[in-house]
């Protein structure tokens, strides 16, 4: 077995093509609990890269190549598909997965390849002094509680005091971030709040919403992914919990979130890094040379969806780091440190978002190194369940930096002194 | 041929007793001790030592843990992945307290600690017995994994209770962390794993082993002839506990470097384990292995043989992975219903006869 294994990983390594390429690791998953969220965000990414190549020849005339891993948001087959693919010159990794991010944080750091966790993984790593090869602009888990409690300050003339807020989240480290920050903003806005854990993979929330229906709370956020999402929406609608007072994460607001629940779901809000909707110059392109060419990644029934921006809004952003470094370094096969440094001095203005084809798709803002977590603005969005469709009903709404920063530099400082790193900026 | 008693004359009772009577294995066992210790550190890569080797050598140590309580003593367990992550928490508490301590040390308290916990979870064994003791461990399970993510202190009041593994030496080479090289890891764990099989082999083939399997065979029998259930089934789980605690610290510490424990040492953790002990063979340690082995490194083949090697989508590969898995798993276990150790029993018999069967 060992012998044909090695003879494999040998017949790899021998048959991978040598011509210069930017390979873009996808650690998808098309399986398992969480691949309603994984497919599309792995086929938007895709596309978008297969959009460059036909399109535009690549990225300053180098082919893309994206190099998929099935890991099935499962952390081991996470680290192997990380030893199998950094290997080949692997630019950015962007595990979509908690879990994984903080295997491959350490990790990646170490092999001085970046990691792009966007809106999601550890959340100080938007301390670059001290995470310096992991990113997660434009938004990060403690700007979106922040961006609902806002949201909520609006919708409440400015003042939540005496309100309940209840926080029903997925029981992991995904879930549990945002309760420091929203104990944070409490103490500031003077409101409750109920925190309420539901375990993977959140199939089963009869007690959980028990509990919201005796406790009756003002307001419920959630902070769920997978399966969960749906779980929960129908259950809000079994006890009547008026939808528009509840607010899910960015991953907590796909179609495949609201669709089971019907006409239920009508009213649901959740917030957004990006656009939505196909309204977008870009969607004309991926029909034109993804799509009628054939060449659309899995399926192709996810275009347009709310994950497949997100994994098309990763892969732009990607995309402009690699310009960034091609300009910065004046080569255009650039390595993965380079790339860092392309991610470092991303500059994200509406010229380049309109240029892309995404006008107003997304915050417009400037990464460095003391800031790896862009600006911290995101929409909201609400659901028409007739139309079926995710509407923005606000404007980029920007977090609490008083609450959120001092919460960054503590926790960022913790890790530096387990991790034994010197912050700072070279 | 080669694989006869005949010619080999034993002149002292050690030498009658040992663990390999016959020439052939025991050349066979220094030959593999040779190769892991001599040629495999000097070859390996991160790749083979991350998704392959590591792997492989943890949970071997997990299903010899395991092996000894189910195989040898009968008591079933479903709280193995619950048990590991005793051992996973207690190491990243006791090297986060006292970082000067060596790793090494650490990880054998670790085990200690588990034992302590496995024993406290096992006195239900003394009243039930079977599935009902299966339950109760069962809860074991949901339990501990439920404590780790409820009480901060155990993950050291981290914000995502998250716990990362900070870098550690043993003789001045770094064995945790990321910047360790695979050739440490590796042989970090391979020394683990030869005490933990060495000790298991002897302990079961000595009177405590005796002990546990009469206990497993009948134990009013077993009552009657004098063996001391209370003693035999709680030292069954200490040591068990002991092994697998070894494990869920090498697993957090060396392998992965950062665990949740919901999705590191979930259920699906304890049904694995006992997935390769149920493969490998019941009161085998090499069964032990032989499962490990065929857990852990068949989805990792079957991934390079059909992505790597043809070319296939990702998911396609992934579903068929599940596919081949569940049915050479069905195939060995109608082919033998006692586990890959069984099939290698069943050839060494075979082998004595070659090249003149009757």
């Amino acid at each position: 077995m060992k012998k044909l294994a090695t003879a494999t990983v040998a017949a790899i390594m021998c048959g991978a093509p040598v011509m210069a390429d930017l390979v873009f690791p996808s650690l998808s998953y098309r399986t398992g609990p969480y691949a309603a969220g994984g497919i599309p965000f792995a086929d938007g990414y895709a596309d978008y890269m297969t959009l460059l190549n036909e399109r535009d020849g690549g990225i300053g005339g180098v082919m893309t190549r994206i190099l998929e891993c099935e890991t099935g948001y499962n952390t081991e087959k996470g680290v192997e598909c990380y030893e199998a693919t950094k290997g080949e010159g692997s630019l950015v990794y962007q595990p979509l997965s908690t879990g994984i991010t903080y295997q491959l944080i350490p990790r990646a750091t170490a092999d001085g390849i970046p990691l792009h966790t966007m809106g999601y993984g550890r959340t100080s790593a938007k301390n670059g002094a001290v995470f310096s090869n992991v990113f997660n602009y434009p938004a990060n888990y403690w700007d979106g509680a922040s961006i609902a409690v806002n949201h909520l300050l609006d919708e409440n003339s400015g003042s939540l005091s005496g309100k309940k807020i209840a926080l029903v989240y997925h029981n992991s480290a995904y879930g549990k971030e945002p309760i420091r920050t929203l104990e944070g903003l409490s103490e500031k806005h003077g409101f409750d709040l109920t925190t309420i854990a539901v375990d993977h993979p959140g199939q089963e929330q009869k007690s959980q919403w028990l509990q919201i229906r005796r406790e009756r709370p003002d307001y419920v956020l959630m902070w769920g992914w997978g399966v969960m999402n749906q779980v929960a929406i129908q259950e809000a609608a079994n006890i009547r919990f008026p939808m528009e007072n509840f607010i899910g994460v960015w991953w907590s607001g796909s179609e495949n979130d609201v669709l089971p629940a019907g006409q239920a779901a009508n009213g649901y809000k959740s917030l957004n890094l990006h656009g939505t909707g196909k309204d977008y110059p870009i969607y004309a392109d991926i029909q034109k040379y993804v799509i009628d060419a054939g060449k659309a990644a899995g399926a192709g029934d996810q275009i347009g969806t709310v994950l497949y921006s997100r994994g098309m809004y990763a892969a732009m952003l990607a995309a402009e780091a690699v310009e960034k470094a091609q300009s910065i370094h004046g080569v255009m096969d650039i390595t993965p440190a380079q790339m860092r440094d392309g991610m470092e001095a991303l500059s994200i203005t509406n010229a380049i978002l309109a240029e892309n084809g995404m006008p107003g798709f997304g915050p417009e803002f400037d990464v460095s190194c003391e800031n790896h977590g862009g600006p911290g603005l995101g929409f909201v969005q609400q659901w028409d369940a007739s139309a079926k469709q995710w509407n923005l009903i606000t404007d980029l709404i920007a977090s609490d930096k008083d609450v959120i920063m001092p919460l960054v530099e503590a926790d960022s400082a913790a890790f530096a002194a387990e991790s034994g790193i010197t912050p700072g900026c070279s | 041929m080669f694989y006869r008693e005949a010619g080999d004359f034993k002149t002292s009772y050690a030498k009658d007793s040992q663990t390999f009577p016959i020439k052939f294995d025991r050349w066979r066992y220094y030959l593999v001790l040779a190769v892991a210790f001599l040629v495999i550190p000097f070859i390996i890569n991160d790749y083979w030592a991350n998704a392959v080797f590591l792997p492989f050598l943890i949970y071997a140590i997990a299903a010899i843990g395991l092996n000894i309580l189910t195989g040898y003593a009968g008591q079933v367990s479903l709280g193995t992945g619950g048990f590991m992550a005793v051992g996973a928490y207690a190491t990243y508490k006791l090297t986060t307290a006292f970082p000067d301590i060596n790793i090494a040390i650490h990880i054998f308290l670790a085990g200690g600690i588990t034992a302590a916990v496995v024993t406290l979870f096992g006195l239900p064994s003394l009243r039930i017995k079977g599935f009902y003791l299966a339950v109760a461990t069962l809860a074991a399970q949901f339990f501990l994994v439920w404590l780790f993510n409820k009480v901060s202190w155990f993950y050291n009041y981290s914000a995502s209770g998250q716990i990362n593994m900070p870098e550690r030496e043993v003789f001045g080479v770094l064995v945790t962390g990321p910047n360790t090289q695979a050739w440490a890891t590796y042989l970090f764990c391979l020394v683990f794993v030869v005490f933990a099989g060495v000790v298991a082999r002897n302990m079961t083939r000595g009177s405590l082993g005796r002990r546990w399997m009469s206990i497993r065979d009948m134990d009013i029998a077993a009552e009657i002839i004098g063996v001391n259930p209370l003693t035999a089934k709680l030292s069954a789980f200490a040591i068990s506990g002991f092994f697998v605690g070894i494990s869920g610290a090498l697993f957090f510490s060396v392998y992965l470097g950062a665990v949740e424990v919901g999705e590191a040492f979930g259920i699906n953790k304890s049904f694995l384990v006992l997935f390769m002990i149920i493969i490998g063979g019941l009161g085998s340690i090499f069964g032990s292995f032989a499962g490990a082995a065929f857990m852990v490194l068949l989805p990792v083949l079957l991934k390079n043989v059909l992505v790597g090697g043809m070319g296939w989508d990702t998911a396609l590969a992934a579903h068929l992975e599940f596919v081949i898995v569940g049915a050479l798993i069905i195939i060995f276990l109608i082919a033998e219903p006692h586990g890959l150790a069984q099939l290698w029993r069943v050839a060494k018999e075979k082998l004595r006869l070659w090249p003149f069967p009757h």
